[in-house]
C-alpha cells in the first residue's frame, strides 16, 4: 500500500489528515458586529470551536458547518444564517 | 538476585506491574481481578508504588484515563475482567488505534448470563479483532514474566500497541504458587530506557487527536497498524528469547510445543488448562500413545506458521476452548488453528472441544478421553463438549 502520511495515527499536527467540515457548509452564520453584546454564547454552544474569543468574538469559518446552534442561542439574535454562495457567501 | 514467594495470580500482576514503574494506573475493580486493584493501591499506600492513581468509577474511565495519560507519554497499566472489559469496549478500540502502548491484565471470567463470576475466556476472545495484542499464559510465573515483557513489547517503536495479558479467573488469579521474583535492578535493566512515543501531548505544541478522517486515511493507518501488529510476532519470539537469557525462563514465544517429537496426536491449549494437559499427554504416552500439545501464547496476532508446522504431520488434533463462538458451533480458538492449518494446503482431521466454561474444571481424565477419541474416532463438524459425570 502506499502511504500519503508519516503518521502511524490520527495524531500530530503538521501533515495530518484533516477534513475541513467548512467545506460542506450550506448556511454561513453572520455576526453583526455592532449589536453583539459580548456575552459570549455562541463561544460556549459552538460544538466545534469555531468561534474565537478575539476583539469580542469572532466567527472562524475554516471548520463551521452552520449548524446554525450559534445563530439560535443568540439572546441578542446578532447572528443570522445565510446561504453560502449568495451575495454574501 | 531473585526472590522466591509464594503468590496468587492477582499478586504475581500487581507485583510485576509495580516493578515495571508505571506512570499512571487507573483501574475500577470487579472479580475475580479485584485483588489486584487492592494490592496496587496497598503498594501506593506502603510507599513502595511511586504511580499515579486514578480512581475511577467505572471501567470506561479506567480505559480513558489511560488513553490521555498515555497520549500525554506516561507509561500506564490497568486490569479487568468480563463485564468490566465489555463496559470499556468503545476506549478498548481507541487505545489500539490510536497505537497506545497501554499494558492490560485480563482476569479472564465468563461472560453474563447467567450470572457467573468464575472463568471462562470468552471475555478476552471476544475481542480478539480489536487491535489488541493478546497473551494468554499457563501459571503465576508466567503471569508475572509476560507482564514485564509486555511493555516492552508495547513500547516497541515498530509495534507500539496496547497489550493483553489473560489469565484464567481463579484457577491463576486467586491460586498460589511458588513465583520467582526478580529484582528491581534485573527489571529496569530489561526494561531498559523507554524511547517516547513519536507524537506526545505537550501544551507548547498543540496536536489534533483523532480528527475527522476520510476512507483513504482510515484505510492507510489500518494497514500500518496490521504490519505493526505483524512485526509483534517477531518481537513476542525476541524478547521471549532475551528474557530467557536473562532470567532462565523460556516460554517458547508464541507458542509452545509440548513431547510433539514423534506425536500422531495432539491436544491444541490456551491458558491454564495446559496444566492439566502436559499431565494427560504424559499419562497416555505411558499407555503407548504417542501424543503432544501446543500450547497457544499469542493469540494476537495468531502465529500461523508455527502453529500450522507444529501440527502438519499429525494425523489429528483437538482444540480445547474455554469460550463458546455462538453460530459457529465451536470454540474460538478452534477456528483460530483450523484457519492456520488451511494455509498448509493439506487436510489434518481436527475436533473442536469445548469445556471449562464458568469455572467447570477441564480435568485430566477429561483430556485423556480426548486423546483417546481422536485416535478413535473420525471428527465431526461441531465441537464435542466436556462435561463432568451426570449423577
Amino acid at each position: 500500500m502506499k502511504y500519503r502520511t508519516a503518521y502511524p495515527a490520527p495524531l500530530g499536527a503538521a501533515g495530518l489528515h484533516i477534513i475541513n467540515t467548512g467545506d460542506w457548509r450550506t448556511l454561513r452564520p453572520l455576526l453583526n458586529k455592532e449589536k453583539c453584546l459580548a456575552c459570549g454564547l455562541c463561544f460556549l454552544y459552538c460544538p466545534v470551536g469555531s468561534v474565537q474569543a478575539e476583539d469580542g468574538y469572532r466567527i472562524d469559518y475554516s471548520y463551521c458547518k452552520g449548524c446554525g446552534i450559534c445563530a439560535r442561542e443568540c439572546p441578542g439574535q446578532c447572528i443570522t444564517m445565510v446561504p453560502e454562495g449568495g451575495k454574501d457567501g | 538476585m531473585a526472590n522466591y514467594d509464594v503468590l496468587n495470580g492477582n499478586r504475581a500482576a500487581a507485583v510485576a506491574a509495580l516493578l515495571c514503574r508505571p506512570d499512571v494506573i487507573a483501574a475500577y475493580p470487579i472479580t475475580p481481578q479485584t485483588p489486584v486493584v487492592e494490592y496496587l493501591m496497598q503498594f501506593a499506600a506502603d510507599g513502595l508504588l511511586t504511580s499515579a492513581l486514578c480512581e475511577v468509577e467505572s471501567e470506561l474511565s479506567a480505559m480513558s484515563v489511560l488513553t490521555g495519560a498515555t497520549l500525554a507519554g506516561a507509561r500506564s497499566f490497568t486490569a479487568t475482567s468480563s463485564q468490566g472489559l465489555a463496559l470499556m469496549y468503545e476506549p478498548y478500540f481507541r487505545a489500539s488505534t490510536l497505537r497506545l502502548p497501554i499494558v492490560m491484565a485480563i482476569v479472564n471470567r465468563e461472560m453474563i448470563s447467567p450470572q457467573s463470576v468464575w472463568g471462562g475466556q470468552q471475555d478476552a476472545l471476544t475481542l480478539r479483532d480489536a487491535g489488541w495484542l493478546q497473551l494468554y499464559v499457563e501459571d503465576n510465573q508466567e503471569i508475572l514474566d509476560t507482564i514485564i515483557q509486555a511493555f516492552r513489547l508495547a513500547e516497541h517503536p515498530e509495534v507500539l500497541l496496547p497489550v493483553n495479558i489473560c489469565y484464567d479467573g481463579f484457577y491463576l488469579s486467586h491460586m498460589a504458587e511458588r513465583v520467582a521474583i526478580p529484582s528491581q535492578e534485573e527489571v529496569d535493566t530489561f526494561l531498559g530506557v523507554r524511547q517516547p512515543s513519536p507524537v506526545v501531548l505537550d501544551t507548547r505544541h498543540p496536536i489534533a487527536v483523532d480528527p475527522l478522517t476520510t476512507g483513504e486515511y482510515v484505510m492507510e493507518y489500518r494497514h500500518k497498524q496490521v504490519q505493526a501488529t505483524r512485526k509483534a510476532l517477531q518481537v513476542v519470539q525476541e524478547l521471549n528469547s532475551s528474557f530467557a537469557q536473562s532470567f532462565g525462563r523460556d516460554y517458547g514465544g508464541c507458542s509452545e510445543s509440548y513431547r510433539m517429537e514423534d506425536a500422531e496426536y495432539a491436544l491444541v491449549t490456551i491458558g491454564s488448562m495446559t496444566g492439566a494437559a502436559r499431565e494427560a499427554v504424559d499419562l497416555q504416552r505411558q499407555l503407548g500413545q504417542k501424543v503432544g500439545l501446543v500450547k497457544v501464547r499469542l493469540l494476537r496476532p495468531f502465529p500461523v506458521q508455527e502453529v500450522s508446522q507444529a501440527l502438519a504431520y499429525l494425523q489429528g488434533y483437538a482444540v480445547i476452548d474455554r469460550s463458546v463462538s455462538f453460530g459457529r458451533d465451536s470454540g474460538i480458538l478452534f477456528q483460530e488453528v483450523a484457519a492456520a492449518m488451511y494455509t498448509l494446503g493439506k487436510y489434518v482431521p481436527a475436533q473442536s472441544y469445548i469445556g471449562g466454561l464458568g469455572g467447570e474444571d477441564i480435568t485430566v481424565p477429561m483430556l485423556q478421553q480426548v486423546l483417546a477419541e481422536i485416535a478413535a474416532k473420525p471428527p465431526e463438524p461441531t465441537a464435542r463438549w466436556l462435561q463432568q459425570e451426570v449423577d
